[in-house]
This record gives structure tokens, C-alpha cells and sequence, in this order.
């Protein structure tokens, strides 16, 4: 007898960075580090720019490519436009 | 036991209650209403644990799923519009291997709008996964709901009890209700292996990859059959405590020595067993073989009973539009192995409460005495 169950944080092990695509590439010497891509990522796979700290203390945004699926959510977003979207080839 | 006279819905109520169920989620439709409304009124009366009157069928087998998921004993009943409603949990309870218990007051699917009995609601959902057992009378009915916790429960299965609508819901009859304490020593206490638990958390019927999928499905079918021999043991225990038989998978009436035989399932076996002996004290050699287990089907015994039949007529109370009759093509497929086949011929019947009385039946065994094939609507 089977039981399909899952423990708490198994679904770390489902890498979804396999579904994306296309891939966002941040262009770091146009960042702003206004945490605007942290913000709106749906799958929470940036981190860097912490908005309770001044620009100048901030970190540039890094995405996680394990888990990241591609939406370009953060491409589309960004005020400074320095994400761009690369075709993801296999 | 407490033997009384009264109609099934009402009996199938305390029998359940009986069976004390920690959560009971039903939402009313004709004709498992009276069903739903005594074990409200068993709850009212402080007799029963709780009772959740849901917003629609949808919320009730939601909610004895998530009961069962916590470890809970859970029941519910429906009909018809009401099953079609739940169709999308009851695939989920099957594959999260929940043993929720159903009790079915069988009627007829629209278009047209009807609220009398056929089987279509429950042969439509008879591939998901849940044990299936049809009834032919108000005592197996509620014999068969407290054997059906028993199954559901060691198998890790989900289980429906077909009873007809109006012919057995609404039909006051002389009727042996177990008492709490019997059923007690009848049915152990639920403890499921798997189970909710805020200590150790778990989810249930979790996504799985393509890799995986198949192969909690194809666990789910094998478990379903191997559940045979559990529905003929639990039916054996009970009829060893409280005396009463109703063949287990099959049941048999008068058909060993037969060369024509009826097959078919619920109430209808009634008439058909008067119609038996009507034309057995003529000297006819007719009898009947009554599907009780349609999931699980129980080919082998199907095939051993109409081995060496001269006709064998399938009549039931559903079909599937534009192919064969369900039942009908499941004991077809069962007598493919044999190399001597018996003439099979379908009689579709019955629907949405269309009479079916012993003059029908004798005249179903008087056409198949042809030994050609027929596809009939009576």
C-alpha cells in the first residue's frame, strides 16, 4: 500500500529551475539596488537588495536558478530596465 | 439486536450511528435525505460526535476527507446530482487512500430531471478507486454500511453502499438493527497508520511527477482487487456474529442447475426471484446470479457461477452512451477465458424509476430462450 505524502520542506527537492525557458540576467553595473525584482518575485528566488538598509548598503540583487521558472516578472518590472531575459539553451 | 419495523433510510441511520463515526457531512438530496436528516437529529439528540451540515455535496466528501485524513472515522450519503457534484474529491479520496464510507441512495442522472432510481450516479464514478457494493434489501443495506467501515478501514480504501432509491430508501420494512455494544465488538477502533498529525506534519495526496503518478495509481487498482478476499471475510465475520448472508462478492439463487440466469444488481433481484420461482414451479431451469461487489468485480466467481450456461441475461440499471452496459460488458470480459462461452445478452432497464416487475423479468428469461445475442431497452 502506497501513501503519496510529503513531509514539511520536501518541496525544496523539486528544482522547478528545469521548467524555465529563458533566464533573467542582471546587468549589475546599471542596478540601482532598489529591491523592486525581490519584491515581485513569485517563487521568492531573489535576494540581495534589502530595503530597510540605504543604497549604498544594500547588496545587488542574485537570483536562485535552482528554483527560478523563467516568468520574467522581474525583467518586466525593473525601473532601470537591466534585467534582460536570455533564451535558455539546451 | 433490535428488530423493528421501519423504513431504511432510518435504519441505515442508527446503524451508522452505531458504528460511532467521529465525523458525519452530509448535505440533503432526494432520495438519501432521510438518511442525512436522522443522523442530524441523532446529533441534535446529543447521539452522535458531530455532524457538519455542509453547503453542498462538494463541502460534505471534502469534509469527511479531511476527517479521515486526521485519523477519523467519517460518513456521508448523497444521491445523484449530489454524487456528480462530488465526482472531482472522489477520485482524490481514493488516491489519498482515505476510507470515508458512503451510503448512495441510487437515482437516475438528468437530462430529464428525475429524482427515481437507476444506477447511473454510482456507475459513473465506478473507476475512481472506492469499493463498490449494491444492495437488495433495507437489512443489507444497513448490514452492508457497518461491514463497509470494517472494509474501508483494512483495505485504506473508500467505500460506497449502493442502496435503490425509494425502492429500499423509503420502503418501511421488518428490520434487525445492531446495537452499539454489537457493533463494538464487531468493528475495532480506527487506527490508521497514516494520518494528520500537528506533532509530526504531513501532506496527503501530494503532487507527484510523471515518474511516480502511475505507479500510486496502479497501487490503488491492485489494492481494489485484492480487496476481494476482505469484503469476503468481513462478510463472513458478520455473518457468523449476527447470522445473515448475503453471499459475500455474488450471490447465487437457485443457478447452480440452471441453463438460464439472470445477473444483475440492487432491488431489482427481488422481483427477479419471485419471477424464479414462478417459472422454477413450472419446471423451468432458471435462477439468478446477484452482483454485490461491482468494484471490486469479482470475475472469477462470475465466470465458475455461468460456466456452462445456455444464456445468460445481464440486466442492470445504467449503461454508457454510445458502447455496452457497464455490467454487462464487465461479465462479458470475465467469460472471454473460457473456451465454451455461454450466450450473454444485455437488458437495459428500469431507468429513472421505469418499472420493472416479475412479469418483466419472467419475459427477459422467456426471450433469451433464443440463443441469439439481443441489446434490449425494457
Amino acid at each position: 500500500m502506497k501513501f503519496a505524502i510529503a513531509k514539511p520542506r520536501t518541496s525544496r527537492e523539486n528544482k522547478t529551475g528545469d521548467w524555465r525557458s529563458s533566464r533573467p540576467v542582471t546587468d549589475t553595473a546599471k542596478c540601482i539596488k532598489c529591491g523592486t525584482c525581490v519584491s515581485v518575485c513569485p517563487e521568492g528566488c531573489v535576494s540581495g537588495p534589502d530595503v530597510k538598509k540605504s543604497i549604498q548598503e544594500r547588496e545587488l540583487p542574485k537570483t536562485d536558478y535552482d528554483y527560478c521558472k523563467g516568468c520574467g516578472i522581474c525583467a518586466n518590472e525593473c525601473p532601470v530596465k537591466c534585467i534582460a531575459m536570455v533564451l535558455e539553451e539546451k | 439486536m433490535v428488530r423493528k419495523t421501519e423504513e431504511a433510510s432510518i435504519a441505515i441511520a442508527e446503524a451508522v450511528k452505531n458504528c460511532e463515526p467521529d465525523v458525519v457531512a452530509c448535505y440533503p438530496i432526494t432520495p438519501s435525505t432521510h438518511i442525512a436528516e436522522t443522523l442530524a437529529k441523532f446529533y441534535s439528540d446529543g447521539e452522535l460526535k458531530c455532524f457538519i451540515a455542509t453547503e453542498s455535496e462538494f463541502a460534505s466528501i471534502s469534509a469527511i476527507c479531511g476527517a479521515s485524513a486526521a485519523g477519523g472515522r467519517a460518513f456521508s450519503t448523497t444521491s445523484s446530482q449530489g454524487l456528480a457534484l462530488m465526482h472531482e474529491v472522489v477520485y482524490a479520496a481514493a488516491g489519498m487512500r482515505l476510507p470515508v464510507v458512503m451510503v448512495v441512495g441510487n437515482r437516475a442522472l438528468s437530462a430529464p430531471l428525475n429524482i427515481w432510481c437507476d444506477h447511473q450516479d454510482s456507475i459513473a464514478e465506478r473507476d475512481s478507486g472506492w469499493i463498490q457494493l449494491y444492495c437488495e434489501s433495507a437489512q443489507e443495506g444497513l448490514d452492508t454500511a457497518i461491514q463497509a467501515f470494517k472494509i474501508a478501514e483494512s483495505t485504506m480504501l473508500p467505500t460506497m453502499v449502493g442502496v435503490d432509491g425509494f425502492y429500499l430508501t423509503h420502503t418501511v420494512e421488518p428490520v434487525d438493527v445492531p446495537t452499539v455494544e454489537e457493533v463494538r465488538k464487531f468493528l475495532p477502533k480506527f487506527n490508521p497508520q497514516v494520518k494528520l498529525d500537528t506533532e509530526n506534519p504531513i501532506s496527503i495526496g501530494e503532487y507527484a511527477m510523471p515518474a511516480d503518478y502511475q505507479s500510486f495509481r496502479e497501487d490503488v487498482h491492485k489494492d481494489n482487487l485484492a480487496a476481494k478476499s476482505k469484503i469476503v471475510e468481513v462478510h463472513n465475520e458478520f455473518q457468523q456474529m449476527f447470522g445473515r448472508n448475503y453471499g459475500g462478492l455474488v450471490e447465487s439463487y437457485r443457478s447452480e442447475d440452471a441453463d438460464y440466469v439472470f445477473v444483475g444488481m440492487g432491488s431489482v433481484i427481488g422481483n427477479a426471484k419471485e419471477a424464479v420461482d414462478e417459472l422454477r414451479a413450472k419446471g423451468k431451469k432458471v435462477g439468478i446470479v446477484r452482483i454485490r461487489s461491482f468494484r471490486p468485480f469479482p470475475e472469477d466467481e462470475v465466470r465458475k457461477m455461468l460456466e456452462g450456461k445456455k444464456h445468460v441475461a445481464v440486466f442492470e440499471k445504467s449503461y454508457s452512451m454510445g458502447s455496452f452496459a457497464p455490467v454487462y460488458a464487465d461479465v462479458v470480459n470475465s467469460l472471454y477465458p473460457l473456451k465454451k462461452r455461454p450466450m450473454v445478452s444485455s437488458f437495459i432497464g428500469g431507468l429513472g424509476g421505469k418499472d420493472v416487475t416479475v412479469k418483466h423479468v419472467a419475459e427477459i428469461f422467456k426471450t433469451i430462450r433464443k440463443r441469439e445475442h439481443m441489446r434490449v431497452w425494457v
